[in-house]
């Protein structure tokens, strides 16, 4: 941003200030400025709590906290036992001790992570308090007489952080288990590895002669209970998964592997009590220490990917208000949200997101469908309409009848759409699949053919000739060149905030030669902001700050516009009402006030009229005091994203069923030559297809329902900043951040990661290629096969890993943007 | 080189005192965040005087 928001930044997150803002912030006895008042009272809150420390020490500068504030209000919810069951398990002795996992946001830098933890240990009660920084989740043990979870959770909130508990679901732990049994196993390798290479290296040096032979027989009988554990347990899961292979009579990448280390193993047992010269322990531990550590990065790399797609879960509330006798009796109880029934009713209150979905029963409300629909409107609600589970009631109370719950809501549907991409594997994929499946196969019949030729020429060597030439041989670092690309690559976008929902959709995106964007909602904000005044009588500042205290507690995105246009008076309304989609009445100082639509105001419309505008008025008794025209403003960075592109060399065409001549002054703005208006799904769907026939591969951007048949029919598509849902379903890929220029850093990814699997790809085959005539001539040892064969896949995999660091320095870039 | 007699039997002793050292840790939680420990030593004071002990890890 410019200058001025650094010399005049908000202390604590570092937003401008804005001109006339009286919020301090006392720091070392200097006042230093805040933005709004929620920076005012978390920062207050850190300093006095004897944490200003944190300002020292952080390296990263904290979201607004003003969002976190409006959300936990209901946060006694927590304390009841029923809804604490799911998330909270208390210990055995005590019942009072209580521990509960939460999940942190706000979490930017390490300092976070100190001071929330030095937040946490100064409340009395608490018992302790552990956060892990890698996850963003904390671990929280309190003494339930001492203190209760709501007030653990508000104290978070006060320093400016939101934590919500949440239930360590079996998926969760699962993965723990499985990385935990990872790392053992790597640990049980890798000590093995040391220690029988310790035994080794002095037979390898000692001049003939030098090294009596109950010695050296010593040593091989160390190494031999040594490797013992390290073959049965630590290299287990490549037998298990051979196994399975032979059972379903595929060849799997695990067969040779298994086949290599099994021969290795049970010939040099052999060669320890025959006191033969060939005793390999030290090539199979040291094969399986690197085989494991190749996997244990990939599933590391896998799980990064999966983290985005747990976030949507949150979004139902753990707690739920249940009415057992409506509409005879109005008592209300408190239940877990995961216990409610369809046919049940339960009241949402102001501020509340529904835990179910269902119907009205009661009550007339608006309600904030964004999250799910994109519908950035607020949807009006009455007695029947349709409430979808996890989004927010604006205005009034509700009483819902749940209709359906758990699995069969819209938000568990979108949830499995993510999780059908991580499952789903993309084309490249599946043909490296098929690929190191013909080549194990090929590579069996090769190791059998070479057995064969050296038990007839050399029958004395053909044993380790065979078992080299399965063990150099790397069907892993084929087998594992496009999954570790991808699956780095995927976990990086999903941080950058692109979610992937289909498995091709990276490589096309690489590939893509032509980008359409729709126009409103995806490259403008889809978002009211006020343009112009037109002022009648008194004065412009009069007139917003009029307006501001009208709008007061209204949602509406024009009362959301004019307030963040106008800055807060003195003024309070009183009597205020408020008419869904028409507009305000109140009085201020006595005198009435409406703000309106035209209609509302019962004035004709004025002739400043502009096209795709709207216009809203403010009028007192005696007629029209003031005019605001509010329209739909351009991302931020709309124009970065479309200049990154035309450097990608891509073309760009804008289509949009706005009137042409507004999609025309956008395209000119931005520098779009191709930019069509007044066009229907169809026409949509239609240019597409001719562009298709054209040859190009098309990535569509848009959102909305209206623009659900045209993703689907380009070959990769985006949905921008949580689309309508069937844009969602139909879309290939989920912009969830609300910075667009995050789709510039996706295709420069894309295509990174395209050149990344092509040089693994080539590498593999070229190390193939010279590894296998070499061992089947003789010419390498199983030690140097294992070498060999390992270091191929752990360069691989680290060449993978690159992906995840390359792409950091175009999102850290794009995050500094904010700041500066 | 007598001395080896005993060696190589204490050596294989070591590897299986540093392996239950090593389950230990990772049964206890010690490998489940790999980054903030390395930022944690940066920050140069304690904890304030904690009300209790650490949560127990074990404890699932």
């Amino acid at each position: 941003m410019s200058e001025d928001a650094q010399t005049n930044a908000c202390f604590h997150c570092g937003e401008p200030v804005p001109t006339g803002s009286s919020y301090v912030i006392r720091y070392q006895n200097v006042h230093k400025p805040a933005c709004c008042l929620g920076c005012q009272a978390v920062a207050q809150t850190i300093i006095d709590s004897g944490n200003a420390d944190y300002y020292r020490l952080r390296t990263d500068l904290p979201p607004t906290p003003e969002a976190a504030l409006e959300e936990l209000k209901n946060l006694k919810l927590y304390d009841i036992p029923e809804v604490q069951s799911s998330f909270v398990s208390s210990s055995a002795d005590d019942t009072n001790v209580r521990e509960a996992n939460l999940i942190l946001e706000g979490i930017v830098c390490a300092a976070c992570v100190w001071l929330n933890e030095r937040h946490l240990h100064q409340l009395p009660g608490v018992l302790g308090a552990d956060i892990n920084f890698s996850t963003r989740r904390a671990r929280v043990r309190w003494d339930n007489s001492k203190i209760q979870l709501s007030e653990i959770l508000k104290s978070i909130q006060e320093i400016g952080y939101l934590a919500y508990p949440f239930d360590t679901n079996r998926q969760e732990e699962l993965f723990r288990k499985e990385r935990n049994a990872a790392i053992r196993r790597l640990a049980i390798a890798g000590l093995g590895m040391m220690q029988v290479m310790m035994y080794a290296v002095p037979v390898y040096m000692a001049e003939a002669g030098t090294m009596t032979s109950d010695i050296e027989a010593l040593m091989r009988f160390a190494s031999l209970l040594l490797t013992t554990p390290v073959v049965f347990y630590s290299a287990w899961p490549f037998f298990q998964g051979a196994w399975r292979d032979l059972k379903l009579l595929r060849a799997g990448m695990d067969v040779p592997v298994a086949l290599g280390i099994g021969a290795a193993y049970a010939a040099s047992i052999y060669g320890t009590f025959t006191g033969s010269e060939d005793v390999y322990f030290d090539s199979v531990v040291m094969f399986v220490f690197f085989l494991l550590t190749g996997r244990f990065l990939e599933m590391n790399a896998r799980k990064k990917s999966a983290e985005a797609a747990e976030s949507l879960i949150k979004l139902i509330p753990a707690a739920a208000v249940r009415l057992p006798g409506f509409p005879a009796a109005r008592a209300e109880e408190m239940v877990a949200a995961v216990k409610l029934m369809p046919g049940d009713h339960v009241l949402v209150g102001p501020g509340e997101s529904f835990p179910a979905d269902g119907r009205v029963a009661e009550g007339v409300s608006n309600v904030d469908e964004s999250l799910l629909t994109g519908e950035s409107h607020p949807v009006a609600k009455q007695a029947d309409s349709h409430i979808i589970g996890g989004t927010i009631n604006l205005a009034s109370p509700l009483v819902v009848r749940v209709e359906k719950v758990g699995a069969d809501t819209v938000l568990s549907g979108i949830v499995r759409l993510l999780d059908r991409a991580l499952a789903e594997k993309p084309h490249l994929a599946l043909l490296a699949d098929r690929v190191s499946a013909w080549f194990v196969l090929a590579l069996l019949v090769i190791a059998a053919g070479v057995a064969a030729a050296w038990y007839v020429t050399d029958p004395a060597r053909a044993f380790w000739i065979t078992v080299s030439v399965l063990v150099v041989s790397c069907p892993c670092a084929l087998g594992l060149a496009t999954p570790a690309a991808l699956t780095a690559a995927l976990g990086r976008l999903t941080r950058l905030g692109l979610l992937s929902t289909r498995g091709h959709a990276l490589e096309t995106l690489a590939r893509a030669t032509d980008f359409v964007f729709d126009k409103t909602g995806t490259l403008t904000s889809g978002e009211f902001t006020l343009r112009e005044v037109h002022v009648l009588r008194g004065d412009r500042e009069q007139a917003l700050t009029l307006a501001h205290a009208l709008e007061q507690g209204a949602t509406h995105p024009v009362a959301a516009a004019l307030r963040i246009a106008a800055s807060p008076g003195e003024l309070t309304a009183e009597d205020l009402r408020y008419y869904a989609g028409k507009g305000v009445h109140g009085r201020i100082d006595g005198c009435a006030y409406r703000l309106g639509t035209p209609e509302f105001l019962g004035l004709a419309a004025p002739a400043l009229h502009a096209p795709g505008l709207t216009v809203v008025g403010l009028a007192d008794e005696a007629g029209a005091l003031a005019w605001f025209t509010l329209g739909d403003a351009l991302r931020p960075q709309a124009r970065q994203l479309i200049q990154e592109l035309k450097q990608l060399g891509v073309r760009l065409h804008l289509y949009s069923g706005d009137r042409g001549e507004n999609v025309r002054a956008l395209a000119a703005e931005l520098g779009i030559d191709d930019a069509r208006g007044d066009m229907l799904p169809e026409d949509k769907l239609e240019a597409v297809r001719a562009l298709q026939q054209t040859g190009a591969i098309v990535a569509m951007t848009g959102d909305g329902v209206n623009d659900a048949p045209v993703l689907a029919q380009a070959q990769v598509s985006v949905a921008i900043d949580q689309g309508a849902e069937a844009a969602q379903a139909a879309a290939d890929m989920v912009l969830l951040s609300s910075e667009i220029g995050r789709l510039a850093d996706g295709v420069r990814l894309a295509r990174k990661t395209q050149r990344v699997i092509r040089q693994n790809l080539f590498w593999a085959a070229l190390y193939n290629a010279l590894a296998i005539p070499a061992a089947a001539l003789g010419h390498v040892t199983p030690w140097m096969a294992g070498i060999g064969m390992s270091l191929s896949s752990l360069l691989v995999v680290l060449n993978a890993m690159r992906l995840s660091r390359i792409a950091a320095h175009a999102g850290e870039g794009a995050a500094n943007d904010k700041v500066f | 080189m007598d001395i080896l007699y005993l060696l190589i039997p204490l050596s294989l002793v070591f590897v299986a005192l540093i392996a239950l050292v090593f389950l230990w840790a990772v049964k206890s939680g010690q490998f489940e965040d790999m980054e903030g420990p390395a930022h944690r030593i940066l920050m140069d004071d304690d904890l304030p005087e904690s009300h209790g002990a650490k949560p127990d890890n074990d404890a699932h």
